[in-house]
Formats: structure tokens, sequence, C-alpha cells
């Protein structure tokens, strides 16, 4: 039997990409391991080999095509014995997995489209006290605003500089810091061993001796190996010297659920990192704000931990054409207003929040949501403010439910506008165990636009 | 220390060959069948390839006797079929079902077997060094005479925490193998560019750890050293260190490109130093098999491996109130 050469996915995201080269061509000979074909990714160009063994009978998919749809045939691979002729019987042994694959990619294609309404929705609200009117914007993603930052303040303030894992010569693991090494050399673009404990430190160490590092972590995972630094050299050292000397540094990467990369992989370090005092932590959602806080983040004198997330990285947003935009930590954004409850929510959490309100909507409930970007220090009266107009809320975020942030605003809540609730505040949440591999039970462990929407229903008896 | 000499050739039976050529080849069409199914969306997040390394982990199983505990990184679908654990359920386990094994939970850096003293599958850098050396603490503590292959990488090899395992390790004379698994490459960072040293099979000997490297793609000098290594180990001598030179022919997972690393570099290995070529050699010029007894094997392995692939992709996703158990008992 022919068999048909599928385009692959080449990473956890990879939904289409471009067929950039072929290295064979029609009648060679391929064996398993040879490559085939260079294929770019939305991170990078990908070399593709050949499992199977055979003659390529034909090429389906020209060089240089692009969005080409994983799981497309690019081409037809001939095994011992066959010829050209065997080509009309090809029938696709994956037709099936392919309209699996067609159908939640349109699914993945509607939420998109309604996010990028919300977004366009709600530039009319993006940071009116700080842009002033006329100012132009550029579409930029979540990457490429926080290198832009990065490369900003490095520009401006020789004392800051950037340590991680594969953050030099790689470019970073998630393409973050592309183009740093080239612009600011070996000095200030530091590729560090596999070794968080001991690099953390010394980052805190060089902030003492007063410089502002950067500490990229690949992800928050595996800053758990330098949570004693973090917590009990960086946040507390300004309050035990009485003063004398803190860190002034910022420990940055993606937290939080990627894409079926398991438990250990997987876990939002929001509400841990909330709890510390002697910390700020930021947890940007668009890119206008990764660029903005980031850069505050960079000048700020306190350890501030600046939690990205991989699934946003690619996603791009407006972003103003100021020469130094910042966006102040601790102050909290309203995305859309509405009068009959409030959705307040951080980081990718915003994403399920602007969905929910878009549908809602068209239901003809008027949601107000309101993004806290900063979840130390969180900005209560943005919140309380909107409390009191709607008298309902909604708590959206991904991490774990117990001793979340969604629980700490309800009590805040409690406190300061008890009298202005008209029903409890409901906590949506990412579900109570460690992050599963299993394609289902990932979607049912993590919060959903759909548990967003039934709590407003809850919460204003509809 | 001792460099692990090659150990003479001509002893080798036929059917010893014929078990390495078997199961190396095994891992590797393993491994391309892996990769294929990530391609096609079977297989999501991360996934780590061994192609190139096969020669480390069947020489050291060969060495290992029933009882002896083995854990690792997330680079694990080589130790658990080398181990002899069903491909089937391996495969399963990374397409995320029912039947995987972890049934479909872990993924494919989180596997785990009781059966087979398979302790992970671990995806936190060199993590699974001190829980090593407690398998070994709990060996020495029940006297039993096992041992515990402490696999890790040529990058977990700087993290602080096996140098604290190395200490207590020796303190305690517990029987653990730390096995570096050196592919020249963590990630995107060579070696050159993360080890102020590059010697790790002297990395123990600050903590009077005795240590040896041995040639990685050659699975009778990788075996010899593991006897070398079990037998320091059993005779109650303490820990050991065991530096094994390989190498990655793919990049570190599906999304890297290698761009750190020439073409030649790859092919050089490939067709100069191929593990499974190396047998492949000896059996017929041992005239111990001709081209087409191999082929026969091959055709068998190949089928092995497809076989599993179809079960992964035929078993279903766990059942959805799976999300609430195992997580205490
Ligand atoms: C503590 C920690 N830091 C970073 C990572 C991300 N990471 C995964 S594998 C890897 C490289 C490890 O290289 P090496 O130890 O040489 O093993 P190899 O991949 O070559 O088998 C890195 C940096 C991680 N999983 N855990
Ligand atoms: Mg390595």
């Amino acid at each position: 039997m022919t068999i048909n050469i599928l385009m692959p996915a080449l990473s956890p995201t990879m939904e289409e990409g471009t067929l950039a080269k072929w290295l064979v061509k029609e009648g060679d000979i391929v064996q398993s391991g040879d490559i085939m074909a260079e294929i770019e990714t939305d991170k990078a160009t990908m070399e593709f080999e050949a499992v199977d063994e055979g003659t390529i009978g034909k090429i389906l998919i020209p060089e240089g095509t692009e969005n080409v749809t994983v799981n497309t045939a690019i081409a037809i691979l001939l095994e011992d014995g066959e010829n050209l002729s065997n080509l009309n019987e090809v029938s696709s042994p994956v037709a099936a997995d392919k309209l699996e694959k067609t159908i939640t990619l349109t699914e993945n294609v509607i939420s998109k489209d309604i996010i990028e309404q919300s977004t366009k929705i709600s530039n009319k609200y993006i940071e009116s006290e700080l842009i002033p009117d006329g100012t132009t914007f550029t579409p930029t993603t979540v990457r490429d605003a926080l290198r832009d930052a990065m490369a900003e303040e490095m520009r401006s303030n020789d004392n800051v500089f950037l340590m991680g894992e594969e953050v030099a010569e790689y470019e970073g693991a998630y393409k973050v810091s592309q183009g740093l090494l080239d612009e600011f050399g070996d000095k200030r673009i530091i590729d560090t061993p596999i070794t968080e404990h001991g690099f953390a430190g010394i980052a805190v160490g060089a902030a003492f001796g007063g410089l502002n590092p950067i500490v990229e972590f690949m992800t928050f995972n595996f800053a758990l190996q330098a949570m004693d630094h973090i917590i009990n050299s960086a946040a507390k050292t300004l309050y035990m010297s009485g003063g004398q000397m803190g860190a002034p540094m910022v420990f940055r990467g993606p937290n939080g659920a990627a894409s079926r990369v398991g438990a250990q992989h997987s876990h939002c370090f929001a509400a841990w990192y909330a709890q510390i005092p002697g910390l700020k932590v930021v947890m940007p959602y668009s890119a206008a704000d990764a660029k903005g806080l980031l850069k505050s983040a960079i000048r700020d004198p306190n350890p501030v931990v600046f939690l990205e997330n991989e699934m946003l990285y690619g996603r791009t947003f407006e972003v103003p054409d100021l020469k130094d935009f910042t966006v102040p930590i601790g102050k909290a954004k309203i995305w859309r207003e509405g009068s009959d409850v409030t959705l307040v929510s951080f980081g990718i959490g915003m994403q399920y929040a602007l969905e929910a309100a878009e549908l809602l909507e068209a239901d003809g409930i008027s949601a107000e949501v309101i993004d806290l970007r900063t979840i130390r220090p969180i900005d209560y009266d943005t919140l309380i403010n909107s409390i009191k107009k709607t008298n309902r809320c909604v708590t959206i975020e991904e991490g774990f439910p117990v001793a979340s942030i969604g629980n700490h605003l309800s009590a805040v809540i409690m406190e300061r506008a008890f009298d202005y609730l008209d029903a409890p505040v409901i906590n949506c949440t990412g579900k109570d165990v460690p992050m599963p591999y299993a394609a289902n039970l990932e979607k049912l462990a993590l919060v959903t636009t759909q548990e967003v929407l039934e709590a407003v229903k809850q919460v204003t008896y509809k | 220390m001792a460099k692990a000499k090659k150990k003479a050739k001509a002893n080798i039976s036929a059917d010893e060959l014929h078990k390495y050529y078997r199961e190396m080849l095994l891992i590797r069409r393993f491994e391309e069948k892996a990769g294929q199914l990530y391609g096609m969306g079977h297989i999501g997040g991360f996934c780590h390839l061994y192609i190139g390394q096969e020669a480390v982990v069947v020489g050291l199983e060969a060495a290992a006797k029933e009882g002896d505990s083995r854990l690792t990184s997330y680079r694990d679908h080589a130790h658990m079929l080398a181990c002899g654990l069903d491909p089937k359920g391996v495969m399963a386990e990374l397409t995320g079902r029912k039947d995987g094994l972890s049934k479909g939970k872990g993924g494919s850096m989180h596997m785990f077997s009781k059966e087979k003293k398979f302790y992970g599958g671990h995806g936190i850098v060199a993590a699974q060094v001190p829980i090593g050396a407690g398998l070994a603490l709990a060996n020495k503590y029940r006297g039993e005479d096992t041992v515990t292959f402490t696999y890790f990488g040529d990058g977990a090899a700087n993290q602080g925490q096996v140098y604290e395992s190395f200490n207590m390790a020796a303190l305690w004379k517990l029987p653990v193998i730390f096995v570096v698994e050196n592919n020249r490459y963590a990630m995107g960072t060579s070696l050159q560019r993360a080890a102020s040293t590059p010697d790790f099979y002297t990395r123990g000997e600050a903590f009077g750890i005795a240590g040896a490297v041995v040639d990685g793609m050659d699975v009778l000098a990788v075996k010899a050293a593991g006897e070398l290594a079990v037998e320091h180990c059993r005779a109650g001598n303490g820990p050991f260190v065991l530096e094994v030179k390989t190498y990655r022919y793919r990049g570190h997972s599906m999304s890297d490109p290698a761009r750190y690393r020439s073409k030649e570099e790859v092919k050089n290995v490939k067709d100069n130093q191929d593990p499974i070529d190396m047998v492949k050699e000896m059996l017929i010029q041992g005239g111990h098999s001709t081209q087409d007894d191999l082929k026969i094997i091959d055709k068998d392995i190949k089928k092995i491996v497809q076989e599993s692939a179809d079960f992964a992709i035929a078993s279903p996703e766990p059942d959805l109130n799976e999300l609430y158990t195992d997580i205490l008992v």
C-alpha cells in the first residue's frame, strides 16, 4: 500500500505551517531518518524526517505553500515494489482523523474571533489615562512586547541584564529574548546552566550589589527550585535589614498550563507569590500591558515576580507607539463596562472572562470585565467600585481552587461591599487536581468559558 | 579513576548480539513512530526522543538483575522498553489513553511501573537524582543486594541537588549508580557552555565516589562498564558515577530545530558511530547473520511497533471520573 506523508505538527501548539522547502524530489528513495523537507512553524524552521522507507511517488504540496494544515497529505510514498500507477488507489487511512482535526480547528477559530472582537471593543478603554489622543498603535505579539520592554530598559539602564537558561544563543526557549544577544552581547544576556536555585541566588546577590537582574525561568514550574531565594532572600531582605538593602530585580517567565505538558509543567503560581509580603506580583494579559508592566517592573526598586503565559505569547494585541510606554503596577484595567455583573480575572483567565462577556451580551446580560493585571498589590478600589454598581461578582483564574486569588477577593468583597451584594461571589478556577495529560481530562481540569457563563447565570438568578 | 575498557568482542555469543540488536532497534523504531504520531496530533505536549542513545540503556539493563530499580528524566520511553515493559502500554500513555501505563494521566514525561521497579519519568531536571539515592537507601535499609540505576543528563549534572545526593550517598554508602547520559547538549546548550569541568565521571571524586567513563555508542562497552559499577555497588562499596558518552540525533523535543549544532556533526555520528549499525556489522562480519536474517528481525520489530501504535490510537480516552482519582489514597 502507498503511504501518505502528512504535514506534521512540530510543536505543542502548531495547527498549520509553511512547507518551506522540499529536500527530496519525486523518484528519490528515502530511508527512515532522512530529512525530506523544511517546515516553518510559528516558532522556528524545522526539519522533517522520514519514518517509513520507500520512494517518493508524488509531491502533493509544492514548496513555498503557506498555511498547510497539520495532517494534510503532502506527498505520497511508494513502498517496495510499488509504482506510480498504485497512486490511483490511494485511500487515506487518516481521513477520519483529519476530519476530527478540522472540526476542532473550526471550534478554535470561532473562539479566536470572539476574542479578537472583544479586544477591539476594549481598545476604547485602553489606558485612557496614559495614552494621549492621537496615539497610533501597532499590532504586536505578547512575545515581542516583552522583548521590546527588556530591550528598551536595557538601553536606558546599564545595570539591567538578563540571565536564564537558553536566553542568549537560543534566544529563549519560547523565543522571548530574540535579538537581545546580538544587541547587548554576552555580558548582559547570560546563558546559565540548569541550576535554578543557584542562579536565582546569584541574581539576588547581584541585586544586593547594585545591579538590576532580570531572571528568566524557562517556566515557573522550575522556579520551585529557586523558591527559597525568591522568598527568603529577595522578598524579605529589605525588611530584615531595616530598609538598608533590598533586591531590585525581576523574576519572569511563563506560568500556568501550556498544552498537554502534564502535571509537573502546568502549575499556576499566582496565588503562591501573591501571598508574600516583600514581593510585587504582576500577571498581564494583553501585549500592551505585558510591555508597559514589564518596563515598570524592571524600574521598580523591589523584587517583582512577573508571570507570563505560553499560550498568550503568540497572541497579537494593539500596542501604543509611544517612546516610553509604561503601565503602573498595582492598577487594574476595565476592559468592558457593564451593569449586571462584574467579572474579575487576570492573565490568561481574561480570555474566558472576555469571551463570556461577549456571549452574555447576546443574552442581554451586561458584564463589566476587570483585569487585575497586578495581583500584589491588588487594586481593590476598582473592583469594589464596580461591585457597588453591578452588585454581583464572578472571579476567574486558572490556578487551583483552594486558597485561590478568587477566595481572597471574595473575602475582601465581603468585608468592603457586603451590603451591595445581591448574590454570593462565585470563584471559577482550575480543578482541584494535578494537571492530567490526557486531552479529554486536561480540558476538564482547566477553567472554561462555559463555567463562567453558568456562574453568571447563577449570580444573576437567570 | 578507571576508564572502562571495551571488552574483547570474541566471547560475545550470537544470541547476545541478536538480543541487543533487537532491543535497540525496538527503541529506535518505537521512537520514530512516536515522532510520527506526534506529527499527526496523536501525541501532545512535549515528547523527547531517545534516538541515538539506544546502547546506553540496553547495555546497562544487560548488567542489571531482577530486583534492581531504575529511574530517569522525561526522556524515558526507551528506559521503559528496555526494562521489558509492553510497547503498547508505553505508546498508549504517549497518546494519553486509558490503557497507558499511567492511565493516560501522566503522559510522555511522567511514566512509572511498580512491577518493573521503574520509578519514573521525571519532568524536573535532576529531581530523579536524590530520589534514586533514596531508593537505594530503601534497598540498603531492607538489607537487599539490589542497586538503583539513576539516569540523568549532562545538563542535569550541574544541578545542586546532584552534589547533595553524592555527599549523602557516599556518606551512607548507598548502592546507587549515578549514570550521566552525556549526549553533549542540554537543550540548546552544549556541555562546554554549561559545565566548568567536562569530565562528569570525576565529579564524585571530592566525595570519594569511584567513577568511570565509557563509549555509550558501543553497547558491549556499556554493558561491561555497567557490570563494573554494579559489582562495586553490590559489594557494599557505596555509590558509583558512570559517565556514558552518547549523542541524541533528534532535537531536544519535537519543537527544537537544533540550530545549535552543525548538520555535519550529526551526520558524522550517525554515519560512523551508530550503535545499531555497530552491532549489525558485528553480526554480519562474525558470520552470525545474513542481511536477510536481519531483515526478518526488522520486519518483526516494525510489526510490534505498528501494533503498539494501532493499540495506542484505538484505546479509548480515560473515563472522565479519572480526573478526581489517584489524588490521595
Ligand atoms: C529544573 C528544570 N529546569 C529546566 C527544565 C527545562 N528543561 C527540560 S530538559 C532540559 C535540558 C536537560 O538536558 P540534559 O540534562 O542534558 O538531558 P537531555 O535532555 O540531554 O537528555 C531543560 C533545560 C526542567 N525540565 N527542569
Ligand atoms: Mg544532555
